[in-house]
């Protein structure tokens, strides 16, 4: 992953509330079987309305998205972030998203950004005319008008960000504690071990009804 | 360490730690894994890409769901039948594929096994207490009612429990969510956990891990404990426990994947000793009387929208806060809905019986004891009924419930998730008004344009029989 230190420019002055992933990708984009393009498919509702923020020339290629209340709410699927991601979103300021979505967005390197409805509401009336700027170091959202908000993350989640690394590999290099803590498991709750006490478990067709 | 007393919740995470990292953070063992095929691509290329192999195939299990049609799988002869769309054929082919390549256990679109991964998990004997279970779908919370801490994860996560069997958590806050009493006639688990949401709103258990408790929850079926906690998320949990008690050990015994012998009655030991301890203290709590709960279903486009069948569309001035009023306006312009019309008036021309949240054999008993008798109203165009596995199915057809069901004009289907989110061939056309057991009610969820009220197997079967949404109590009462 690319590190993320600073995200600035345009912003999407979108404030909508409770913004489901079924609205950020709909299902039927969920056939597919690789990460890329799903921008093609991001706010297909919002987007089949005239007038809508996305097709929005002054906003083209924005990576600020300020959104609403409960942002990402819904289903698991990471198309959500994949999609934010392919159109070029680095980072979402709402008041409060879901929580499996801001973790889908943090692993593609886009930063939620928690700030409170007031700032929310003022940042949406700044992104209709100027850039905003999210940095990550100093931990504030500003403006050209000398507004600052300042926000937090979860330390490990922004020192990954920063650095730009990748959690599968740091987690393997732990993979002494995590053999220690199975071979434990194994002594304590063996029944944990799928089909224990059983001959093992066999999976295979036996016809269909 | 304290002996201060524990919620479920806290016991579970205890056990699972594997290490502390700074600022909080923990590296938590994961138990068990259930992959789909919508979900998993990704990671499965994921992991081919820098060389990875899963830590342990043993604790996961895949099956094919949300792409499926529902619609006959094998032909006269017993031949499978192709699959026409070519990105849902081009996906189900890819987790065949995947699961050879990696070795995941597997159940086959034609074993009699396969159904919806949260259908699957606990008729297999998968889900277990005081385990942790992860799987690419938010509706993993359903796992919760067996007392298993179970959420659902994207895609990079499913990658990094395929690779290390573990995740990077935070630990959660806790919300108890109590309804004491005892429920009225005609009154289900549906609606219970409809009124909850509807009362702690969409996004009110955002960061919180709930714990169902109080004499309700304590009698429900086990059945009905996966369908209050599979709405968990609805409510913006993404995790929603119930303690193990006789209940669940009953249901559990002697499933396929659940421990025997020895090894269960230890597990039974250790089970028995998970409920929160007396005295443990939650970060929030929550209240409902049961006899408050009325058979209730959604009027909006998002699950918090619940009001009693007796009820009136609401008009969108009575919410106080603003962005909600703007919110209620635009739902009630897409649902076709004005306000002060009663829910009983409205024509619905669409009813699905089925997800994972109402999928399971005593959902279809609930529907088929409403229906007998009756037949579905001409205005309904469709009315669906898809049993949430291939086993649900063949006990369904032993008891004699399909035929209940297509003597009456519903269409008798195969196991998938179908119409709860239409990626497969079943969907509400535009404009049109489906009475569903699903649990989401979103913009687009059924198809594009289509209008979503949830409701209860029993509450969806009468407005079949009836054509519109109905009080079920009614027809109860007048064919008692
Ligand atoms: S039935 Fe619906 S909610 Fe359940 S897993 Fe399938 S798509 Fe998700």
């Amino acid at each position: 992953m690319e590190p993320v230190r600073q995200v600035e420019g345009r912003a999407y002055p979108w404030g909508a509330k409770n913004i489901d992933t079924d609205i950020i990708i709909p299902a039927h984009w969920l056939k597919t079987t690789t990460r890329e393009g799903l921008g093609r498919g991001a706010f297909e509702t919002v987007r089949a309305q005239p007038g809508n923020v996305f097709d929005d020339p002054r906003y083209a290629g924005a990576p600020v998205l300020v959104a609403g209340d409960n942002f990402g709410c819904g289903s698991s699927r990471e198309h959500a972030a994949w999609a934010l991601a392919d159109l070029g979103i680095k980072a979402v300021i709402a008041p409060s998203f879901s929580d499996i979505f801001s973790g889908n967005a943090f692993k593609n390197g886009i930063v939620p950004v928690v700030l409170p409805q007031d700032a929310v509401d003022r940042l949406v009336e700044v992104a209709k005319t100027d850039p905003i700027t999210v940095d990550l170091e100093t931990m504030t959202v500003t403006t050209p008008y000398q507004d600052r908000f300042t926000f937090t993350l979860d330390p490990f989640r922004r020192q990954c960000l920063l650095e730009g690394l990748d959690e599968i590999g740091l987690t393997l290099a732990q993979d002494t504690a995590i053999s220690k803590y199975e071979s434990g498991v194994a002594q304590a709750r063996p029944w944990t071990s799928v089909g224990a006490g059983d001959e093992g478990v066999v999976v295979e067709g036996t016809g269909r009804t | 360490m304290s002996n201060a007393p524990r919620t479920l919740y806290e016991k579970i995470w205890a056990n699972h730690v594997v290490e502390r990292r700074d600022y909080g953070t923990c590296l938590i063992y994961i138990d068990r894994h259930l992959v789909h095929e919508v979900t998993s691509p990704q990671a499965f290329s994921g992991l081919r890409a820098a060389g990875r192999r899963l830590r342990r195939p043993d604790l996961t299990l895949a099956v094919p769901d949300h792409n499926l049609p529902t619609t006959a799988r094998v032909d006269a002869s017993g031949q499978p039948l192709p699959i026409s769309d070519p990105a849902s054929a081009g996906q189900l082919s890819a987790l065949r594929a995947n699961v050879a390549e990696f070795d995941v256990p597997y159940i086959d679109a034609l074993d009699a096994r396969q159904g919806i991964v949260h259908v699957v998990g606990p008729e297999q004997g998968f889900t277990l207490p005081g385990t942790t279970l992860v799987c690419g779908d938010s509706h993993t919370s359903a796992h919760g009612a067996l007392g298993a801490l179970a959420f659902g994860i994207g895609t990079s996560e499913v990658e990094h429990v395929m690779a290390t069997q573990t995740l990077l958590l935070a630990q959660s806050k806790t919300m108890e969510v109590r309804v004491d009493g005892t429920l009225g006639f005609g009154v289900s688990p549906k609606d219970v956990v409809l009124a909850i949401i509807g009362k702690i709103g969409a996004a009110g258990g955002t960061g919180y891990v709930i714990e169902f408790t109080g004499e309700v929850i304590r009698s429900m079926s086990l059945e009905g404990r996966l369908t209050v906690s599979n709405m968990s998320i609805e409510g913006g949990a993404r995790s929603g426990l119930i303690a193990p008690d006789d209940t669940t050990f009953a249901y559990l015994k002697g499933r396929p994947m659940a421990p025997k012998g020895a090894a269960w009655d230890k597990a039974l030991a250790y089970w028995r000793s998970l409920p929160s301890d007396p005295g443990a203290r939650y970060d929030a709590t929550v209240q409902l009387q049961a006899s408050d709960i009325a058979p209730s279903l959604t009027w909006g486009t998002s699950p918090e929208d619940v009001v009693p069948i007796t009820g009136a569309v609401p008009d969108p001035e009575s919410f106080a806060d603003p962005s909600k009023r703007v919110a209620a306006q635009k739902s009630l312009d897409y649902m076709g809905l004005t306000p002060g019309m009663r829910m009983q008036d409205v024509g619905i021309e669409h009813v699905f019986i089925g997800s994972c949240t109402n999928s399971r054999i005593e959902d279809l008993r609930a529907a088929a004891a409403v229906v007998k008798g009756h037949h579905v109203a001409d205005r309904i165009r469709q009315a669906l009924i898809v049993p949430g596995s291939g086993l649900v199915k063949r006990q369904a057809e032993a008891e004699g419930l399909d035929r209940i069901f297509t003597e009456a004009g519903f269409e008798w289907r195969e196991p998938g998730c179908s119409m709860c989110l239409a990626m497969n061939p079943d969907k509400v056309p535009a404009g049109e008004r489906c009475a569903s057991t699903s649990n989401r009610n979103f913009v687009g969820r059924q198809g594009p344009g289509a209008r979503t009220h949830l409701v209860s197997p029993a509450m969806a079967a009468a407005a079949a029989v009836t054509g519109r949404l109905t009080d079920v109590r009614d027809l109860m009462a007048a064919d008692a």
